[in-house]
C-alpha cells in the first residue's frame, strides 16, 4: 500500500521541470502560431480560427488523414495477429530463445531513416534483391516509384518488418509468465488448443497487448522518417501520410499558421485515440 | 525439431534478408552496383569503409551520435530514478494526472515539434550542441524510463524500504546500497530503451544540429542527395549504424522480453 506523502513531489520536481521546458514551451509555440498569420520578419497579424476553419474543410488534410487512418489501420490488422501467432509458436524455453529474442529484436534497433534506405536499396527494380526477385525472375512489374500500389505494399510490409517484433515480444513475455500448472489443468479438462489460447493464454496477454496496441497504434500514426525516405511522399501523393504532408506545409512552404493547426489538431487526434484506446481496452478490468 | 518452430524461423529470415542485402551491398564496388543484379559481392571491398574510417565528417558523425546518445541515457535515468520511485512508493496531490500526463509526451508527434524546437534550443543559444539533443530526446525517453522504472519498482516488496529504515539507514545510502542494487534488471532495461529511442530517433536530431553535432544519420542523408548515388557508401554506413544497437541489445538479452512489457508481467 503506498503512503500519503506530498513531499513526494520533490522527487518528481526535476522531471517535472524537464519535460514541462521540452513540451510546453514548444506547445505555446505553437499555439501562438496557430492563430495568426506572418509573412516573415517577425510580423504576425491576428487571424483567430481561420486557420482551423480551412483545415477542416480542406479536401488536402482529408485525404491525408484518410491515408493515415488506412496506414496504421493495416498496420494493426497485420501486425498484432502476426505478433500474437509468432510469439504463441516459439519456444518456452532452451539455448536459442535469447537467440531468437535478440535476432527479432534487432529491426527495432536501427535508426529509422536507415530503415527507410535499407528497404529502397532492397527494392530497387534492378539491383535490389527484392526488387530483381519480382521483376526478372517472377515477372511481375513492381516499380515503387511508378505504381501506387506498390509503393503502399512495400511501406506497409516494411512497417512489419520494423515493429512486429515489437507485439511479438510483449506477447511472449506474457506468454511466460504463465504457470506450468494452467496448462496442466487444461490437460486434464482436456481442453483443445484453441480453447487453453482463448481462456488461459489471451487473458494472461491481455496486458501486455494493451501496451502494444497502443504503442503501435503513437507510433504508426507519428510514422515519418521511414516513409519518407522510402516514397519520399510519392508517387503523387499516394504515401503522403500526415506527418510528411505536415513537414512539407511547415518546412517546405513554411506556412506557420496553417502547420500550427494541423499540428494541433493531428496532437489531438492521437490523444482521443490513444484514450479511446486505453478506455475500451480496460474497461473489464475496472469492473 | 517440431513443426511449429517453422514459423519463428521464417519469421527471423524474413527480418534478416533486407539487413543481408545492406550488409552485401557495402562490400561491393560502386561499378559492381551500377553494373547489375549479384547476389554475393563479386570484387569484395573494403574501400566504403575505408573512406568511413578515414574522413572526418564521416566518422564524427559517429561520435556525435554516440555523445549525445550517452548524455540522454544519463540524464533521464538520473532524473527518472527519483520520481519513478515517488509514485512507486507514495500517493501524493495529483499524483496521477502527472502520470498521464507525463505519457501524453510519448505520443506527440515529433513533426509537430521540430520547428519551435529549433527556436526554442536557438532562444537558449544551445542549437548545434550534443546537449540540445540530448535534452530534447527527454521529452519522450523521460517518460518511457519512469514509466518502465516504476514497474520494476512496484515488484519490490515495500517492506524492504522499512526494515533498511529501522535498521538506520538514512534515505541516500538506503536507495544507493540497498534498492538500485535490488532493481539492476530495470535500470538495464530502461537504460537500454532510453539508448535505443534516442539512436533511432533522426528528426529532432538532424533540426537541433548543423555541423559540430551532426548525427551519422544526417551524415548519411545529406551525403545521398550530394554525392550523387554511392550506394555502396551509404550502405557502409548504415551497417555501422546497427552495431552499437547490437551490442546494448546483447547485454539486456536476458531482460528484453520482460523489459518489452515495462516490467509489467
Amino acid at each position: 500500500m503506498r503512503t500519503q506523502n506530498n513531499k513526494a513531489w520533490f522527487f518528481v520536481l526535476p522531471v517535472l521541470l524537464l519535460v514541462a521546458f521540452n513540451a510546453l514551451i514548444p506547445m505555446m509555440t505553437v499555439v501562438n502560431y496557430s492563430v495568426q498569420e506572418t509573412f516573415g520578419n517577425n510580423v504576425f497579424f491576428w487571424e483567430g480560427l481561420r486557420w482551423f476553419e480551412e483545415l477542416l474543410n480542406s479536401d488536402r488534410f482529408h485525404a491525408a488523414l484518410g491515408r493515415q487512418f488506412l496506414f496504421t489501420g493495416l498496420i494493426l490488422l497485420i501486425e498484432v495477429p502476426l505478433g500474437i501467432i509468432i510469439a504463441l509458436s516459439m519456444p518456452r524455453k532452451g539455448p536459442w530463445v535469447p537467440v531468437c529474442l535478440v535476432l527479432m529484436a534487432l529491426p527495432m534497433l536501427i535508426p529509422w531513416n536507415v530503415v527507410g534506405a535499407m528497404w529502397n536499396i532492397f527494392t530497387l527494380p534492378d539491383i535490389g534483391l527484392l526488387g530483381y526477385l519480382m521483376n526478372t525472375t517472377l515477372g511481375i512489374e513492381y516499380d515503387m516509384t511508378q505504381s501506387p500500389f506498390a509503393a503502399w505494399a512495400t511501406i506497409i510490409t516494411m512497417d512489419v518488418w520494423h515493429w512486429t517484433s515489437l507485439v511479438v515480444l510483449l506477447s511472449y513475455a506474457g506468454l511466460v509468465s504463465i504457470p506450468d500448472a494452467y496448462y496442466q489443468a487444461a490437460k486434464i479438462d482436456g481442453a483443445s488448443p484453441f480453447k487453453v489460447f482463448r481462456y488461459i493464454q489471451l487473458p494472461k496477454m491481455k496486458q501486455v497487448l494493451t501496451i502494444a496496441i497502443l504503442l503501435r497504434f503513437m507510433d504508426s500514426f507519428n510514422i515519418y522518417t521511414e516513409v519518407f525516405v522510402l516514397t519520399g511522399g510519392g508517387p503523387g501523393n499516394s504515401t503522403t501520410l500526415l506527418s510528411i504532408d505536415l513537414v512539407k506545409i511547415a518546412l517546405g512552404q513554411f506556412d506557420l499558421g496553417p502547420a500550427a493547426a494541423m499540428s494541433l489538431i493531428y496532437f489531438a487526434i492521437t490523444l482521443l485515440v490513444s484514450w479511446l484506446f486505453y478506455t475500451l481496452m480496460t474497461k473489464d478490468d475496472a469492473k | 525439431m517440431k513443426k511449429r518452430s517453422l514459423i519463428p524461423i521464417l519469421y527471423i529470415a524474413f527480418l534478416m534478408l533486407p539487413i543481408y542485402w545492406l550488409v552485401a551491398m557495402s562490400f561491393k564496388t560502386t561499378n559492381e552496383i551500377l553494373s547489375g543484379f549479384s547476389l554475393f559481392p563479386q570484387s569484395f571491398t573494403l574501400e566504403n569503409y575505408v573512406t568511413i574510417f578515414t574522413d572526418p565528417t564521416w566518422y564524427w558523425g559517429y561520435i556525435n551520435s554516440i555523445i549525445y546518445v550517452s548524455l540522454n541515457t544519463v540524464i533521464s535515468l538520473a532524473v527518472a530514478l527519483p520520481a519513478a520511485y515517488a509514485f512507486s512508493r507514495y500517493r501524493f496531490l495529483g499524483d496521477k494526472t502527472l502520470f498521464f500526463w507525463l505519457l501524453t509526451n510519448r505520443m506527440a508527434p515529433a513533426a509537430v515539434f521540430a520547428l519551435p524546437f529549433f527556436q526554442l534550443y536557438s532562444a537558449v543559444e544551445l542549437f548545434d550542441t550534443h546537449i540540445a539533443v540530448a535534452l530534447a530526446h527527454c521529452l519522450f525517453n523521460i517518460p518511457l524510463a519512469v514509466w518502465i522504472l516504476e514497474g520494476f519498482m512496484s515488484g519490490v516488496p515495500k517492506e524492504l524500504d522499512e526494515t533498511a529504515y529501522v535498521d538506520g539507514y538514512s534515505f541516500p545510502r538506503f536507495f544507493t546500497t540497498i534498492f538500485l542494487p535490488s532493481i539492476k534488471a530495470g535500470v538495464g532495461v530502461a537504460a537500454f530503451f532510453c539508448f535505443m529511442f534516442s539512436w533511432v530517433e533522426l528528426l529532432l536530431a538532424k533540426t537541433l544540429t548543423s555541423v559540430e553535432a551532426k548525427p551519422i544519420a544526417a551524415t548519411m542523408t545529406r551525403t545521398a542527395s550530394s554525392a550523387g548515388y554511392e550506394l555502396g557508401l551509404l550502405a557502409a554506413a548504415g551497417t555501422l549504424t546497427i552495431i552499437p544497437g547490437a551490442i546494448v541489445i546483447y547485454f539486456v538479452r536476458n531482460y528484453i522480453a520482460k523489459g518489452f512489457a515495462l516490467g509489467r508481467v
